[in-house]
């Protein structure tokens, strides 16, 4: 899959629209997907899930900053995702599988939130981008 | 059986009652064309898919959205026996449609953001949890009876 120009442009304006949200969207897509996927948990026993936690407010930011830093570079993702790449393949290793409940996670609450932005032009874009997201971060597993 | 817990019974229902079900099933299947477009392979017979535009506007498009949803609101009424109640149309969706069951639940997930556009703040995460068990039990009756 094969993100065109117009796709890049939709995720640059998409990311731009969202702006200083982006962690609060994170955030929420951890507890949604928690919530809706609770098999998604099993990654995180370390964490307090309960709402409102501080864990998974700080995580949902450091994952929104990827996205972002994915959006800002979206002409080499697997450039700006490398290290985040190495540590998903060594160390976290995250079943594949579970990049998709993510990403369908982050586009409830972009729905949710702000549905004007997401024309169904811009959710194909986001959704593909999300896509290119986990592959790369799936890319070195094996 | 599914078991539905009371919260995720009202949850359900309760949305259900407020979807524009003609609105809805529209803007679902046409974003499913436009995100996924690999399904139009199903529809060489709505004429023209040629861009989200054309895909929005097309009648076809609109009239078998509303179609297909209608049909998902027999899922709402009868929770507690959704593989029986699909039985038929999952006959019909193996042996004379040929779709793969994949293609449902990648409706079901589309269906899901289109609940969420409209309904907003008042989609909660506990309202994604219940629809999104809906959706994929659904898919899952539609595909019980593939062969």
């Amino acid at each position: 899959m094969v993100l065109s120009p117009a796709d890049k442009s939709n995720v640059k304006a998409a990311f731009g629209k969202i702006g200083g949200q982006a962690d609060e969207y994170g955030a929420e897509a951890l507890e949604r997907m928690f919530v809706t996927y609770p098999q998604t948990k099993t990654y995180f026993p370390h964490f307090d899930l309960s709402k409102g936690s501080a864990q998974v407010k700080a995580h949902g930011k450091k994952v929104a900053a990827a996205l972002v830093e994915a959006a800002n570079h979206v002409d080499d993702i697997a450039g700006a995702l490398s290290k985040l790449s190495d540590l998903h393949a060594q160390k976290l290793r995250v079943d594949p599988v579970n990049f998709k409940l993510l990403g369908q996670c982050f586009l409830v609450v972009v729905a949710c939130h702000n549905p004007a932005l997401l024309t169904p032009e811009v959710h194909a874009s986001l959704d593909k981008f999300l896509c290119a997201v986990g592959t790369v971060l799936t890319a070195k597993y094996r | 059986m599914v078991h539905w817990t009371a919260e995720e019974k009202q949850l359900i229902t309760g949305l259900w009652g407020r979807v524009n079900v003609e609105e809805c099933g529209a803007e679902a299947l046409a974003r499913l064309l436009i995100v996924y477009p690999w399904t139009q392979r199903f529809f060489a017979s709505f004429g023209n898919l040629s861009s989200p535009t054309a895909i929005i506007g097309n009648p076809k498009v609109q009239a078998h959205g509303k179609k297909v949803l209608t049909s998902f609101g027999d899922a709402v009424k009868n929770l507690d026996n959704i593989k029986k109640c699909f039985a038929p149309l999952s006959k019909l969706h193996c042996e004379k449609l040929h779709v793969d069951p994949e293609n449902f639940r990648l409706l079901g997930d589309i269906l899901i953001i289109v609940l969420a556009a409209h309904f907003g703040k008042e989609f909660t995460p506990a309202c994604q949890a219940a629809w999104q068990k809906v959706v994929h039990v659904v898919a899952h009756a539609l595909a019980h009876e593939y062969h």
